[in-house]
């Protein structure tokens, strides 16, 4: 129970997640603390943020089974309609190390913009997804999820197995077959450990650089239909599912890039 | 839990380890030279402070070899005080089996010159990653005083197979690929032709796949064919029906494997697969409801690569 014979190593390494640690259960006002204290600043500067599920709604499990493998989904409850539709959406993970986790980007033509992926949770956070719609305003839907799973930690099992299969990905339609002129669901698996870094470890004494998939980028026909820039708080093994509406058959095709500048494409042909 | 309710667990936790520091860590000599301290089937908490796994120490006329440290800095301390009051052979060696807390917490206990602590080829590296994320939870969860200082890597690594001679006995270390975790370690003493499987066994404790389900079965094939007179597991009774008593588990990991295959087979989603993970074996196994989740998790996104 002597902690505070470490002072000065415990300071420097769990400075950022003390609060965490006093108030593992927060009270109420207290959950908003690392948001309201700098994040949203970080992120979205003086705008201002409706809290409301009448945009888009988050779904989270409440008691993550697995902190490396956390099912997250975002619901639109708007159309997309030329008029007025969901440009981004945004996800932020307050209490992780590195909060931001993904920006999607959608079009009228992604037909609902739903996407769902699976992210790293570390600690007792808040999980939120702010959308902003085309006429500029942001809308936040949230959910409060805890990391347990025993022994486990949020970096995910074996690494070298993704690795091994480094940039490999793959399509999934619902029902394996395209339904033109309305929304189809597409899930994108790609094959890539997404694990952050170390500096020299004090540990190991092991240098190990990051290695994370930083933009997605889906067409249909050359047609972007969702982009999105990721983090390492995106599960190894990124996945994710969305909408887009294909007119004909085609070609979707997805291209991805890590943040060593690795470059991978792929492309599955689609049809009825 | 209320601020007050904290304050009053965090007490009792504290009044908990004094008491724990009076007592003696209860070890069974199961074969010659061999001493196992059995664990409990708990979570890990502040009122076990994580020791909760099975750990303890071989003798040979020269060395003691440590397997395993304990889930706490305490238990660590006092495995120490038990090898110490075993016998006045020095411990020469720590290993560490694989990097879950309740194998590595104790590790600072044996931390002197003269001591060499061996791991996976992959052990520091896992540590390293899992060290910040540990620490936390440990603060927040254990009330068991880990420090970034408790967590040791190896100073010999095992590649794939190596002998430690402990002075008239040999122990066997063996390297596995992704299984439990993907730093694993057996050891077999040749001597009591005893194969210490550490968490490659569960017994009774459902087992908690955090490595590979297909790299499990993988292993447990291999090491079913092994002759040894007893088997220890990381959690649960030693047994004396090997390979018999590892059909539970290799069932559990079957059944699991075959399930998660359907169910991507299927087209079902990660949320749709927790979902609808099936609890038939749940009267089988002690905390199905805290692990099985998460297998169903990782073994569901472990199936998704397996297909074409
Ligand atoms: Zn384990």
């Amino acid at each position: 129970m002597k902690i505070s014979q470490y002072p000065r190593l415990f300071g420097l390494l769990l400075a950022g997640v003390l609060a965490a640690i006093a108030a593992p259960v927060p009270a109420a006002g207290e959950e908003e603390a690392a948001w309201n204290g700098g994040l949203k600043q970080k992120y979205f500067a003086d705008q201002p943020i409706e809290e409301s599920n009448a945009v888009i709604e988050l779904t989270a499990p409440y008691r993550a089974e697995d902190p490396a493998l956390v099912p997250v989904s975002v619901t639109a409850k708007i159309p997309q309609t030329a008029d007025r539709y969901i440009k981004t959406i945004t996800l932020v993970i307050d209490n992780n190390p590195t909060p931001f986790a993904a920006a999607f980007h959608f079009t009228p033509d992604s037909g609902k913009a739903d996407v769902a992926m699976r992210l790293r949770v570390n600690s007792y956070t808040h999980v939120r997804a702010i959308a902003e719609t085309s006429d500029g305003k942001l809308t936040m839907s949230k959910a409060f999820v805890k990391a347990s799973g025993g022994c486990s930690a949020p970096i995910g099992a074996d690494l070298e197995a993704a690795m091994a299969r480094l940039g490999k990905m793959k399509f999934k339609l619902d029902g394996d077959k395209l339904a033109l002129q309305q929304p189809n669901l597409t899930q994108l698996l790609i094959s890539h450990p997404n694990i952050t870094g170390m500096q020299m470890d004090q540990i190991s004494r092991l240098v190990k650089p990051a290695h994370f998939v930083q933009d997605v980028k889906v067409s249909f026909n050359g047609k972007p239909i969702m982009t999105a820039q990721t983090d390492i708080a995106v599960s190894a093994g990124p996945n994710f599912r969305f909408y887009f509406v294909p007119q004909q058959p085609g070609e979707l095709k997805a291209e991805i890039k890590d943040n060593t500048g690795q470059s991978f494409a792929y492309a599955q042909a689609v049809t009825p | 839990m209320s601020r007050s309710l904290a304050g009053v667990a965090m007490v009792l936790a504290v009044a908990a380890a004094s008491l724990q520091e009076a007592s003696a860590l209860e070890l069974k000599e199961i074969a010659a030279g061999i001493f196992v301290h059995q664990g409990l089937h708990e979570l890990p908490d502040a009122h076990n402070h994580g020791e909760i796994a099975n750990i303890g120490f071989v003798v040979g006329s020269r060395c003691v070899a440590v397997i395993d440290t304990g889930g706490s800095p305490e238990q660590g301390r006092e495995l120490k005080a038990a090898v110490e009051r075993t016998t006045r052979v020095p411990v020469c060696y720590v290993v560490n089996t694989h990097v879950h807390p309740d194998h590595i917490y104790g590790n600072r206990a044996f931390r002197q010159p003269g001591v060499t602590f061996v791991g996976h080829r992959k052990l520091a590296q896992a540590m390293a990653v899992r060290a910040p994320f540990y620490l936390e939870k440990a603060q927040r969860e254990l009330n068991n005083g880990l420090t970034r200082d408790d967590f040791i890597p190896p100073d010999q690594t095992v590649q794939d197979r190596l002998e430690l001679d402990l002075g008239g006995r040999r122990l066997i270390l063996t390297a596995h690929g992704p299984a439990h975790t993907d730093t694993d370690l057996s050891l077999f003493d040749d001597q009591t032709q005893i194969l210490w499987l550490a968490d490659l066994l569960f017994e009774g404790h459902v087992p908690v796949v955090d490595g590979s389900l297909s790299g499990w079965l993988k292993e447990l094939e291999k090491l079913r064919s092994v002759q040894a007179k007893r088997a220890i597991p990381g959690h649960g009774p030693v047994v004396s029906d090997w390979p018999a008593a590892a059909d539970a588990e290799l069932h559990y990991l079957t059944r699991l494997r075959e399930e998660v295959r359907g169910l991507v087979k299927q087209g079902k989603t990660l949320e749709q697969a927790l979902e609808q993970a099936s609890r038939s074996s749940r009267g089988d196994w002690q905390l199905f409801d805290e692990f099985h989740k998460r297998n169903v998790s990782s073994g569901f996104a472990e199936a998704e690569w397996e297909e074409p």
